[in-house]
């Protein structure tokens, strides 16, 4: 599995820690960090994680085994976010 | 044919080619697709590996969280292209509309394109540079060369430069217990992208993190042993530091060199575009098939007085990527500006460091929230009466408004009161920011081009 977090979305509420605590870890007060490949044993973990997180900063691939992403701003809601 | 038949046309069965295939080659491509692209779609990049993301390499890759092998980017969709990795691309004819790649193969395109980023400026003597033990941190084999010194235990590691990259290099060693020498020629860390008040924490936190921190230096000479292997750094100051690793974290070069007589407005300061990533030819006209994206662009924001931008952020990469692939299959009606807010974050020393809009346009900052004392805090730079930026430290959650309030222009200095306010942060006060004719490490914002009031080059991209 890959994930990558928008570390400029996440503002961190460490959801994601604490329903994968084995990908996803504070460093100091807020600072995210996390293995970007987690072992296939994490899947469960990870995608409750991605759906946790409240601000959908979580893209992983490989959560239902067909290449999908967790993502659902894909492509243009993205941009649109961010572009004002 | 007509516009909209040859908008059709390309839709349905064009050629898109992308040179540069990382983390903005990679998101056009899925936003291509994602808004019904169907033609034919090339990915060209020198180096031989799929899409890989590069924050963590300075960050989770040294800690040990993360391989450097592994940092693949995951993918948002299928993008059914055909990739050229492992081979670079030499040249482009704007006339016959061909990318010539390395191996002398040509791809021809009816749309570009260019996501080249960025490379690490290597140290400039290339006697010294070539010594066992001189590291650049960019790609992936630098991350995986330079995290197998780590693991070895060296006796210490000396970083040159403290950008973000060497200052977080540095956190990273420290943390592993291994000594660290940073010099920088500059009178503090971060400078150049914060100014020198918010520099002056960023020292603090790494002496306070062991780090031994020489600031307003220049390192003058590498000195290797007799087996070709670095073992000192030779300082202005007339010091010198035994050490058997060197980082050098000088910032970063644009990969426009392949551009040479292409006839873009290509140069070491990148790809000029529009606000709709169109590339500009060295006439200062738009290309209608040519687009820019990521670290290699520059473009004008309306926000911040058209300047020209040329940022190294991961966001701006990701969110100019969906704008340039958005507008290489829409109609002119239906283009959007670039005009993304510029954010970025950094993590050293266990601070999260964020930062939105242009601080190095700041003429003033002004502590709004918290305290440097605390290492919490929330700074608003000031330009012309007006908020142009801000920066938290372990307050990531407060960058939203501060983002509103640049975009809206509000006045500088703010005038809230709801907000926490020390003794030390009711006055504003010079940013300090270094004179920009002297580089320090570069800045990882950087404006340049013209104002509006020297018309030459402006333009105004609608809003939406
Ligand atoms: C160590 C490190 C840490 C970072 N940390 C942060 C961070 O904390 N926050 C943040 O916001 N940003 C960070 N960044 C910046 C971020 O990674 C970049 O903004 C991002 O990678 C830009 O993506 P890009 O696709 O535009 O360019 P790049 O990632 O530079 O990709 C360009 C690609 O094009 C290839 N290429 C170049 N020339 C040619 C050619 N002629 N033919 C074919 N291919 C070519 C290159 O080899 C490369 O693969 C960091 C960068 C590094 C290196
Ligand atoms: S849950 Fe989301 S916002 Fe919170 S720390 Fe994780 S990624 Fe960041």
């Amino acid at each position: 599995m890959r994930l990558v977090v928008d570390l400029n979305r996440c503002q961190g509420y460490a959801q994601c820690v604490f329903f994968a605590p084995d990908v996803f870890a504070l460093h100091g007060e807020e600072a995210l960090v996390y293995d970007p490949h987690p072992d296939e044993v994490q899947r469960e973990r990870l995608a409750r994680a991605v759906a946790a997180c409240p601000v959908q900063a979580i893209t992983a691939e490989g959560l239902d085994g067909t290449g999908e992403t967790g993502e659902t701003a894909a492509g243009t809601g993205e941009a649109v976010l961010h572009g004002r | 044919m007509a516009g909209d038949d040859f908008l059709r046309w390309l839709r349905r069965e064009g050629r898109i080619v992308i040179v540069g295939a990382s983390l903005a080659g990679l998101r056009a491509a899925e936003t291509l697709r994602a808004e019904g692209f169907a033609g034919s779609l090339t990915l060209i990049g020198d180096e031989p590996y799929e899409p890989y993301d590069r924050p963590p390499l300075s960050k989770a890759v040294l800690l040990g969280k993360a391989s450097p092998h592994h940092t693949e980017l995951p993918r948002r969709r299928e993008i059914d292209a055909t990739w050229r990795l492992g081979v670079a691309a030499t040249g482009l004819d704007t006339a016959a509309k061909r990318v010539r790649l390395a191996d002398g193969d040509e791809v021809a395109y009816d749309r570009l394109l260019i996501a080249t980023g960025v490379r690490a400026r290597p140290w400039p003597r290339e006697s010294e540079a070539r010594l066992d033990g001189v590291f650049v941190l960019r790609t992936r084999d630098d991350a995986v060369r330079f995290r197998r010194r780590l693991d070895s235990s060296p006796g210490r590691v000396f970083v040159i430069g403290a950008g973000f990259t060497g200052s977080e290099i540095a956190s990273a060693c420290r943390e592993r217990g291994i000594a660290v020498t940073v010099a920088e020629r500059a009178d503090a860390p971060l400078v150049g992208a914060l100014g020198g008040v918010i520099g002056a924490v960023a020292g603090e936190l790494q002496r306070e993190h062991g780090v031994d921190l020489r600031t307003g230096v220049m390192v003058t000479a590498l000195e290797g042993d007799a087996a070709g292997r670095v073992r000192a750094a030779h300082l202005s100051d007339g010091t010198s530091v035994e050490t058997d690793v060197v980082v050098v974290s000088l910032g970063a070069t644009r990969n426009t060199e392949w551009l040479a007589g292409s006839g873009l407005g290509a140069g070491p300061r990148g790809i000029a575009c529009d606000a709709g990533c169109r590339a500009f030819d060295f006439r200062g006209i738009v290309t209608d098939d040519i687009f820019v994206a990521g670290d290699v662009a520059r473009s004008p924001h309306p926000l911040f007085g058209y300047q020209f931008l040329s940022l190294e952020h991961w966001g701006n990469a990701v969110t100019q990527a969906e704008t340039a692939a958005h507008n290489m299959i829409s109609a002119s009606s239906e283009r959007r500006p670039h005009i993304w807010v510029p954010a970025f974050w950094s993590a050293q020393f266990g601070v999260n460091i964020k930062s939105v809009g242009v601080p190095g346009m700041g003429e003033q900052i002004m502590i709004t929230q918290g305290s440097r004392a605390e290492r919490r805090f929330v700074a608003a730079y000031g330009y012309q009466g007006r908020v142009i930026a801000a920066v938290s430290f372990d307050n990531a959650r407060w960058l939203e408004f501060y983002q509103r309030l640049i975009e809206t222009a509000a006045p500088f200095p703010p005038d809230f009161a709801t907000v926490d306010r020390r003794a030390e942060g009711r006055a504003p006060m010079p940013a300090d920011f270094p004179d920009p004719s002297l580089p320090t490490h570069g800045p990882t914002v950087t404006l340049s081009g013209y104002s509006p009031a020297d018309r030459r080059l402006v333009f105004t991209p609608s809003r939406h």
